[in-house]
């Protein structure tokens, strides 16, 4: 790696020649401020409030998209530049509402934090404001174009990262919106509601349909009795809403804030994790030795992910695992094989998931296969930000809550249920029990480190006592079509498949980095959480889920065995060809 | 490779105008621009079709269309009343010439009349300066035109 000398402020620095300005400040401890930048994405210069100075040239440039070259002294702060960035907020602030009381940011927000730092006291400005309407028509996301600021980091996210592009910049100049082609509603556009748009908007202008009310409402009905369960990721985030470091293990704290909120019975998604893993895997060992359908089989759980599928490449439907997500099997188990156990008739259940997820908000209607029980499986799901917050104003001192456990017969998971919400969990998970239902014996090593870590694309191969067994990982929406191009490949040119397994999850990192997850997600916040999900793993004394006691009694008291007829009736669905733009 | 939308059929000369440019960087706004001398205007379904064709997503070319004034998303009338307002034309009254014509034709910039006859623009300077204010129909330049002079133009084009 080539290094540059450079100069910040006067002071000599010695920084990788692949640095940007932005970047090289950071090393001596200068943070120049940014709004439209975001680290996940590329430099895309939009708001202008990180210029500097070139010592030497009478031009500023901005430190976000400026690579770092020899000699080069560059100035990040003085009274001119301090002058020019409020200026810049100034204007931003002429455009954008003064709703800051209402706004589901409030407190967030990086535009108000900024406007804080800067102490912006007065608008000189005229005030010119956008009217146009809210667009609320998926389930999950809703869009607000008042409270836009052009910065970009949605459109990029939607386009460079996830490969979707159902937003784009409509218009120009003082004019330009960001929305769907062809003047139409979200809905009826591309998107697969994965929600990075809102986990990466700046401000309040793209937020996840909050439906916290639905929840109180629901504790608040003496007729109902409220059974929520969580989902493998929110455990290693929440903590984040109350200080903790990302990565720290809340889940007992979870369990006891839900029943404080009002919860009759807690479940935790990573039981249906396990389930998903016994009939997944049984899918996969019978692909394999009985060529019950075609290989590579390909994971279902994320329902962005089968938006995508079902819209940008419906040929790989018969490669899908017919094996429902979690949060599904979860659902449908509470209204059937728990209330039939204790003695509750499922019409008085209301089953709530708490998801790192805002996709999921759309998965519980998706089709009719989202009513096994005969019920609607899962009547609310709730993010870990819409959690977070309903905890915070019921007065939960979350901190210090004793670690409680949850409930039974659905509520106990193996380490692999719990791997589910990072990238490469939900293969490794479905290694460790597709080997014992192969060979007959279980792992010696149960770590799968070949696809562990966050590169976009990770390939592997598993020793199945003799037999290589060839897998993939994908993860960030727009990483999948290189693997979905070599399956083709290999179909029309006859040749042997490239893998019998790929695992696919829509968001980077996993759902860890989920679109519903706290904000200010990076890299680096990615790593925590997912080492948060290893340790957790790592500290269960069973880790493989065909060893989960409770997934034995339920096989062995209910479904019989893994692709039984029950079984297919409660825990499988269908996918179908869906057109990428319904109008 | 998804379910699609109603389609057009492109008329065969279009077809291999794509087929030419379709792997040449710049070729969005060359299609769009010959979509557009075909149909008068880029219809949904043709925005459809160019986006299978060059494997270009719709939000994409929707980002192009709408930020180009010279693309039009509506079509426009049998003959598209084009009223100068560069800064010659301006200077000369060409914004009156554009308030005459909205009430000689009962509509407004940018619409069309109910028959489908008549739509006004304001665009940007012709390349005519000399002959200000210029009135543009179809191929047609009427310069030095006054209000007076609009009825007739008016019923020179009527079929």
């Amino acid at each position: 790696m080539s290094t540059v000398h450079m100069k910040i402020n006067g002071t000599p620095v010695e920084v990788s020649s692949e640095m940007t300005l932005l970047q090289a400040a950071k090393t001596v401890n200068v943070n120049i401020p940014t709004l439209c930048y975001h680290p996940d994405l590329p430099a895309w210069a939009a708001c202008g409030i990180c210029v500097v100075k070139l010592e030497n040239s009478p031009k500023m440039v901005r430190a976000c998209a400026t690579p770092v070259a020899e000699g080069m002294s560059i100035i990040t702060h003085d009274p001119e530049l301090h002058q020019i960035r409020k200026t810049v907020l100034e204007l931003i602030l002429s455009t954008h509402p003064n709703s800051c009381l209402t706004c589901g940011r409030n407190g967030s927000c990086e535009l108000q934090r900024l406007a804080g730092e800067f102490g912006i006291r007065e608008q000189p400005y005229e005030i010119r404001l956008k009217d146009l309407p809210k667009d609320e028509s998926t389930p999950s996301i809703v869009l607000n174009p008042e409270k836009c600021i052009n910065c970009g980091r949605c459109a990029q996210v939607c386009q460079e990262v996830q490969g979707v592009w159902a937003l784009e910049f409509v218009g120009r100049g003082e004019h330009t919106i960001i929305a769907p082609a062809a003047n139409l509603l979200l809905d009826d556009s591309p998107c697969i509601k994965c929600g990075q748009c809102s986990a990466h908007c700046p401000v309040g202008a793209i937020f996840e349909k909050d439906q916290t009310r639905n929840f109180l409402n629901a504790v608040n009905d003496t007729t109902k009795k409220v059974i929520v369960q969580i989902a493998p990721a929110v455990r290693v985030a929440i903590g984040e809403g109350f200080d903790a470091d990302p990565g720290c293990v809340c889940t007992g704290k979870t369990y006891a804030a839900l029943r404080r909120l009002g919860a009759d019975v807690v479940f935790d998604t990573n039981f249906a994790a396990d389930l998903t893993i016994m009939e997944e895997g049984s899918e996969l060992v019978q692909r394999l030795t009985q060529g019950s359908g075609p290989l590579p089989q390909i994971t279902s759980c994320c329902p962005a992910w089968t938006d995508y599928m079902e819209k940008y490449a419906p040929d790989m439907i018969p490669h899908f695992s017919t094996a429902k997500s979690p949060m599904m099997m979860q659902g449908a188990l509470t209204k059937t094989y728990y209330a039939e156990k204790a003695k509750i008739d499922p019409k008085d259940i209301f089953s709530v998931a708490i998801m790192p997820c805002t996709a999921k908000k759309y998965e519980i209607t998706r089709d009719d296969n989202m009513f096994a029980s005969g019920q609607q499986d899962v009547d609310l799901v709730l993010t870990t930000r819409e959690l977070i917050r309903l905890i915070k104003a019921s007065g939960i001192d979350f901190v210090n809550l004793p670690d409680e456990k949850a409930d039974s017969p659905i509520g106990m998971y193996a380490g692999a249920g719990t791997l589910f919400g990072n990238t490469g969990g939900v293969m490794e998970a479905a290694i460790r029990t597709a080997y014992t239902l192969v060979t007959g014996e279980n792992m010696k090593d149960v770590n799968v480190t070949a696809v562990r870590g966050m590169e976009g694309v990770k390939r592997g191969s598993v020793d199945f006592n003799g037999t290589e067994v060839k897998v993939a990982v994908a993860h960030g929406m727009g990483n999948v079509t290189e693997l979905i191009e070599e399956v083709r490949q290999a179909r029309e040119q006859n040749l042997p498949i490239p893998y019998h397994f790929i695992e696919v999850m829509a968001c980077r990192g996993g759902c860890i980095a989920g679109g519903g997850q706290p904000y200010a997600t990076t890299d680096e916040v990615r790593l925590q959480r997912i080492s948060g999900l290893y340790a957790d793993d790592e500290r269960s004394t069973i880790r493989c889920s065909h060893e989960n006691p409770e997934i034995q009694t339920l096989y062995k008291d209910y479904l019989g065995a893994p692709l039984s007829e029950k079984s297919h009736h409660l825990l499988h669905t269908t996918y179908q060809e869906r057109k990428l733009y319904k109008k | 490779m998804s379910v699609k939308n109603d389609t057009i059929e492109f008329p065969d000369e279009l077809l291999a105008f794509i087929r030419v440019w379709k792997e040449k960087p710049g070729n969005l706004i060359m299609v769009l621009h010959k979509v557009q001398e075909e149909y008068g205007y880029i219809p949904r379904e043709a925005a459809d079709r160019v986006s299978e064709l060059l494997e270009v997503p719709l939000a994409k070319i929707y980002g192009v269309i709408t930020f180009y004034h010279f693309f039009k998303l509506t079509k426009p009338g049998k003959y598209n009343m084009q009223v100068c307002l560069g800064t010659a034309c301006y200077l000369k009254g060409g914004d009156t010439l554009l308030e005459e014509l909205e009430n000689l034709l009962g509509i407004k910039t940018n619409e069309v009349t109910d028959d489908g006859l008549y739509s006004i623009e304001a665009v940007r300077c012709v390349g005519c300066c000399g002959l200000a204010p210029v009135l543009v129909v179809g191929e047609e330049v009427f310069g030095k035109v006054t209000k007076d002079q609009l009825p007739g133009i008016i019923s020179k084009f009527k079929k």
